[in-house]
């Protein structure tokens, strides 16, 4: 045989191990294996590649991060396992592809829920006239809407959670439990209203169908708004990470209110006091205070921290605004560490609670800079600004990681530093904070660590 | 023809109105989905609200629950509900940031029982076997972690009556941990 044929059945032979078939039933794929082969094979036999559920290119390597290993030992840190986030700084556009949506995993490393779509049932009960269950295919067969919106973890960016303060070196890192995503579903007032409810109902209880079945409270007027039973992600099936086969989106809020593995809606007249409710309090007024929506944010995703320029000239710095509130109305941009500020170009359309695009062409100098992003929404509040935090809790990470310090969803701008050689650094606490420490070697400020607990810096 | 058109400009205000009161109660358009009798309304309401009233019979004092903490929780919790998780699949919780005991943990910040009694009911042990826990073991469990925190004494029998009226320390602290900053 001539060294093209060698050449292509090799390449062939390649391809089948890829499609995990065996070469063996490759050479019969012309019709006469039963059963294995896929319509395509039949057509074109010999073709292994049949790109039913596409790839990327080899060459495109994008992935969230941490990544969950696969074997979890007692030394096993904790970030490693819980919330796996979006690679902001690698992203374009507004949509953040299934792959790669951020997940909260409370359960890890225990495996995710594996729930069967045919057996799946929805109740809606409590303080309605008709309770009832449903099935996927019931609620696939409701009038249904779609929205684009961005889902955000309630830790995301939180000092106290340390994804801020010690893996602050990249943008994903740093702020990654952010994606954003088009959820179609049946809208929750429907169903609400399907069922009737009663008077004196208040407040909306929602339990998870995992095995740790995590529920949350939140006040049935956001319930009755914008709130959407959810069944599919950009298109298709929600990822299992993400709540499959039906999960609750509720825009503009908490990520915790977004109920993932929906079991149930339960019609309460108070909130339940989930372990997620637990910052409900009661007002002087008597009214309970309930969850609310999220502040403006933004943040620079190019230049951003861990990249680099190759040189001084053209570049279009660019990120993402969001805000609870709706939509994003400004974002402005400082290439001099705050003392004039540009007005950047958005995205069109922009879309209420969905991540925003902005866009500002720059011509770098060559000299060291601080860039920030800084977004205005439409009920006209102005992203809170980093310098005016600092003037708080300090330049040193160390007082942030009190527990009076901002723990939670931190909203709060973001510099990034770059230096002569192209590299962009974090700037988040002064303009002096030495570079991430290079891997292996400990971190600058300690955390203070029980025993066993292990040094996230070996791990970068 | 004039006149009819008026009569019907405040009639269907009128009905419009009716349409916006009774908007939440009004009969099902889709027909969609099983009805559920009023016993598998109560059934699906696994979650154990502030005023105990989902709360299974069963109970246990601090000092039951300190043996069945000792067999099945000391492993991942420890022994005092405040040390590492060490030994567990999970690791370690850091030490300034607790998850049970201590000021700032959850059984001090909590402003109800009746959400311990829920965690651990719905979510413990952590992984597998979560959820498997009889009624009682729960009630242990909750009354030795409050013991712990010196919330209740030892032989304080914890059951669906007592539990609800428990006074959390921080119930009506303004300044909790989880209170949240955007």
């Amino acid at each position: 045989m001539n060294s093209k044929g060698r050449g292509r059945r090799r390449f062939i032979k390649e391809g089948a191990t890829l499609a995990g078939l065996a070469v063996g039933a490759l050479r019969t794929a012309s019709g006469q294996s039963a059963g294995s082969e896929t319509p395509s094979e039949a057509q074109t036999p010999g073709f292994t590649d049949t790109r039913a559920y596409g790839e990327r290119s080899r060459f495109e390597t994008l992935s969230r991060w941490p990544i969950v290993p696969k074997v979890v030992t007692p030394a096993t840190p904790l970030y490693l396992i819980f919330t796996p986030r979006t690679p902001l700084q690698d992203l374009k556009g507004i949509i953040t592809p299934n792959p790669l949506h951020y997940y909260i995993d409370a359960a890890a490393p225990y495996p995710l829920p594996d729930i069967d779509p045919r057996q799946y049932r929805l109740a809606i009960h409590g303080m309605v006239d008709r309770p009832l269950t449903l099935t996927l295919e019931e609620l696939q067969r409701l009038p249904s809407v779609s929205r684009i919106c961005w889902l955000e973890c309630t830790g995301n960016s939180g000092a106290r959670v340390r994804n801020f303060v010690e893996f602050r070196d990249t943008a994903g890192k740093a702020h990654g439990a952010t994606s954003c995503a088009e959820w179609t579903g049946v809208l929750l007032s429907l169903l609400l209203k399907e069922c009737g409810v009663q008077k004196g109902a208040s407040w909306i209880y929602a339990e998870g169908g995992e095995r740790a079945r995590r529920a949350k409270s939140f006040q049935l007027e956001k319930a009755m708004d914008d709130v959407i039973v959810a069944y599919a992600q950009n298109g298709e099936g929600v990822r299992p990470e993400n709540g499959y086969p039906v999960r609750l989106v509720v825009p503009g809020w908490a990520g915790h209110n977004s109920v993932k593995w929906l079991r149930r809606i339960q019609v309460v007249d108070r909130p339940y006091m989930a372990k997620d409710d637990l910052g409900f309090r009661v007002g002087p007024d008597g009214k309970w205070s309930g969850e609310r929506e999220f502040d403006p944010k933004s943040l620079i995703t190019f230049p951003s921290g861990g990249q680099r320029l190759s040189g001084p000239g053209l570049y279009e710095i660019s990120g993402l605004a969001w805000t609870g509130a709706g939509l994003i109305r400004r974002v402005e941009v400082t290439t001099d560490g705050g003392r004039t500020w540009k007005d950047a170009q958005l995205q069109e359309p922009v879309l209420s609670k969905a991540h925003t695009r902005f866009r500002l062409p720059w011509n770098w100098d060559g000299e060291e800079c601080v860039i920030e992003s800084r977004c205005t929404d439409e009920a006209g509040r102005t992203q809170m600004l980093l310098s005016e935090v600092r003037k708080t809790w300090g330049d040193n990470p160390d007082s942030w990681k009190s527990s009076e310090s901002p723990g939670e969803r931190f909203s709060a701008t973001q510099p990034w530093k770059i230096t002569r050689d192209g590299s962009v650094r974090q700037a988040a606490f002064g303009p002096d904070m030495s570079p991430p420490p290079a891997p292996g070697t400990r971190a600058a400020s300690p955390l203070n660590l029980s025993p066993g607990w292990k040094d996230p810096s070996c791990l970068s | 023809m004039r006149s009819t058109s008026n009569l019907l400009v405040p009639a269907i205000t009128l009905l419009s109105g009716l349409f916006c009161v009774a908007a939440l109660a009004q009969m099902p358009t889709y027909k969609v989905g099983k009805p559920l009798s009023d016993e598998e309304n109560r059934s699906w309401a696994t979650g154990i609200g502030p005023e105990g009233k989902e709360l299974p019979p069963g109970s246990a004092t601090a000092k039951e629950g300190k043996e069945l903490w000792m067999r099945r929780c000391a492993k991942c919790h420890g022994v005092d509900a405040k040390s590492s998780m060490a030994g567990s699949i999970r690791p370690p919780t850091p030490d300034n940031n607790p998850v049970l005991g201590g000021e700032k943990g959850l059984i001090q910040s909590t402003k109800y029982a009746t959400t311990i009694w829920d965690i651990i009911n719905r979510a413990m042990p952590l992984g597998e076997e979560a959820g498997s826990l009889k009624a009682e073991e729960v009630y242990g469990a909750t009354a030795y972690l409050l013991y712990l925190q010196g919330i209740i004494k030892e032989n304080d029998i914890m059951d669906a009556k007592s539990l609800p009226k428990v006074q959390m320390p921080h119930a009506n602290d303004d300044m909790s941990p989880y209170k949240r900053r955007f």
